[in-house]
């Protein structure tokens, strides 16, 4: 069975049934079951027509809900069961969509469940898996987020820059369990890019593009995780940079910069470098200015030390470094790293263990872990 | 019957090959790591996996501190503090078998390439009541 077709068709069978008078809970409700069915069906029975299936079981699963909850408040309601003709070819709600489940009501955690289901066609239960929560838990997240955002006007227009965070949320969350929710949040931002014309959305798809194409070069056989200088830049995905610095190029050429697209231009300067010594760093610098003139983020002047240390030597990375607070996240990493460059593996050797102990994955303190080892190894010789 | 195996970072009894990881060569923590993956993995085989986490050694004591006020909180820990590293859930059909596997994990190699002979805590759940009870 085609399961990526029927996600596609996911969002625009939703906004097929809301113009036909669904409110959004209850489309989003209807489809999400006529999807089930379909998973369980269509292996056997596959239908001649997907899409017009989808539409004819969702729209009879909302007949079904709405007489039900009819009865059960003893009232008269009558619906009509046959569709209302409507404008329902040629238009195409799914834009609407992706604004409605990322809208600034929902917190995080709730626009990106709401989002995988009603626009990635995800079921409930591979949501909760790939986020490694309870399936009644996840269910719960999702019918208090569309209970939020109810009352807002479909037809409302929404603001890109929130779409955009919660793709790039989903992104990082990288894969767990079934649903390889990278490669998720890149089908989802092509369908948005494919959608709408503008420079940030464009720069997200590059920036994703760009890292997913180190994505088989990032973690060794056994696990670990390699760090881009180690990375084996012969397994990194050159048809996916390709296609990042094109649409990147583009997105640059209307001049109206922003944070998504420094970072891309960051990632598309590190794939461009066959070395690690090869990199332009000079260049990428130049970016992480922008980029902290864009965001103001701490992060970003964190990354910009460790970008510095290369262009301008380890004593200038650790000037860069002094500035900044050293209870920002990975300080002690990055300070590891610059004093090692500099000559001095004991004070890195001290700092990577101190990393370790507030590394916030396993595979990273794993990583830092063996850092440390590596310099105390080499100090007792 | 499910147990749960706990690390600890403090607080238990000292191990026997006890030397701080950061003071192994690389290649010992990486036999380690792999020893821990595989451990699980093969639970995971028997049927016998539940859950692993491994927990940050940061943290905080919290308490609700009246109608009206923000709960207070006393962190981080203490350097005294018996201090969790992590957690392993196994389903076993005995007592003695979750002796065997805590006894195993307790072998993962360490420093030297030796067993850590590190202390693990075996915990059973209380379970529900069962359904004929006379």
């Amino acid at each position: 069975m085609d399961e990526a077709l029927l996600r596609t068709l996911t969002p625009t069978v939703i906004g097929i049934l809301v113009r036909r008078g669904a409110d959004f809970a209850a489309a989003e409700d209807a489809v999400q079951d006529a999807l089930i069915e379909a998973v369980r069906g269509w292996p056997d029975d596959p239908p001649r027509d997907p899409r017009g299936w989808l539409v004819t079981v969702a729209w009879r699963k909302f007949l079904d809900a709405v007489r039900a909850d009819a009865s059960r408040r003893h009232r008269e309601v009558r619906v009509d069961a046959e569709p209302m003709p409507g404008p329902v070819e040629g238009v195409d709600d799914t834009l609407q969509l992706y604004f409605l489940c990322a809208h600034p009501s929902l917190t995080p955690a709730s626009a990106v469940a709401l989002t995988l289901r009603a626009v990635g066609g995800l079921t409930t239960r591979q949501i909760a898996q790939a986020y490694l929560v309870p399936e009644a838990t996840m269910a719960q997240r999702i019918s208090r987020a569309k209970r939020t955002v109810s009352e807002v006007r479909f037809d409302q227009p929404g603001d890109v820059a929130t779409v955009v965070r919660v793709l790039y949320l989903v992104f990082n969350e990288g894969y767990s369990g079934d649903v390889d929710l990278a490669a998720e949040a890149i089908r989802l931002t092509r369908e948005l890019a494919a959608r709408i014309d503008h420079e940030e959305v464009a720069g997200l798809l590059a920036l994703m593009l760009l890292h997913h194409a180190r994505r088989p070069a990032r973690t060794g056989p056994d696990g670990r995780l390699v760090p881009l200088a180690e990375q084996d830049r012969g397994r990194w995905n050159t048809r996916l940079i390709a296609e990042g610095v094109e649409v990147l190029q583009r997105a640059l050429a209307r001049d109206r910069l922003g944070e998504f697209q420094a970072q891309a231009a960051i990632a598309a300067l590190h794939a461009d470098a066959r070395t690690t010594e090869e990199t332009d760093w000079v260049q990428i610098v130049e970016w992480y200015d922008e980029l902290v003139r864009l965001t103001d983020s701490p992060v970003a002047r964190l990354n910009r030390a460790v970008a510095v240390g290369e262009a301008d030597g380890p004593r200038a990375g650790l000037a860069a470094l002094a500035k900044l607070d050293p209870a920002l996240p990975r300080y002690a990493a990055v300070a590891a790293y610059l004093h090692e460059r500099d000559g001095d593996p004991g004070t890195a050797a001290r700092l990577y263990a101190e990393a370790a102990r507030s590394a916030s994955s396993l595979a990273e303190r794993d990583h830092l872990t063996r850092q440390a080892a590596r310099l105390n190894a080499r100090l007792r010789r | 019957m499910k147990y749960l195996l706990l690390k600890h970072y403090r607080g238990a009894p000292a191990a026997v090959n006890d030397v701080p990881m950061d003071q192994w060569t690389p290649e010992e923590v990486s036999a380690h790591i792999q020893y821990m993956r595989d451990f699980a993995a093969r639970l995971e085989g028997t049927g016998e996996f539940v859950d692993g986490q491994a927990l940050s050694p940061e943290g905080t004591f919290v308490r609700y501190d009246g109608e009206g006020r923000p709960p207070v909180t006393d962190g981080p820990f203490a350097e005294t503090k018996d201090l969790i590293a992590g957690w392993m859930v196994i389903d076993v059909d005995s007592y003695d078998r979750a002796l065997a596997l805590a006894g195993e994990l307790s072998a993962a190699p360490g420093a030297g390439g030796k067993p850590i002979h590190e202390w693990l805590e075996v915990r059973p759940f209380l379970t529900e009541p069962p359904t004929i009870t006379e």
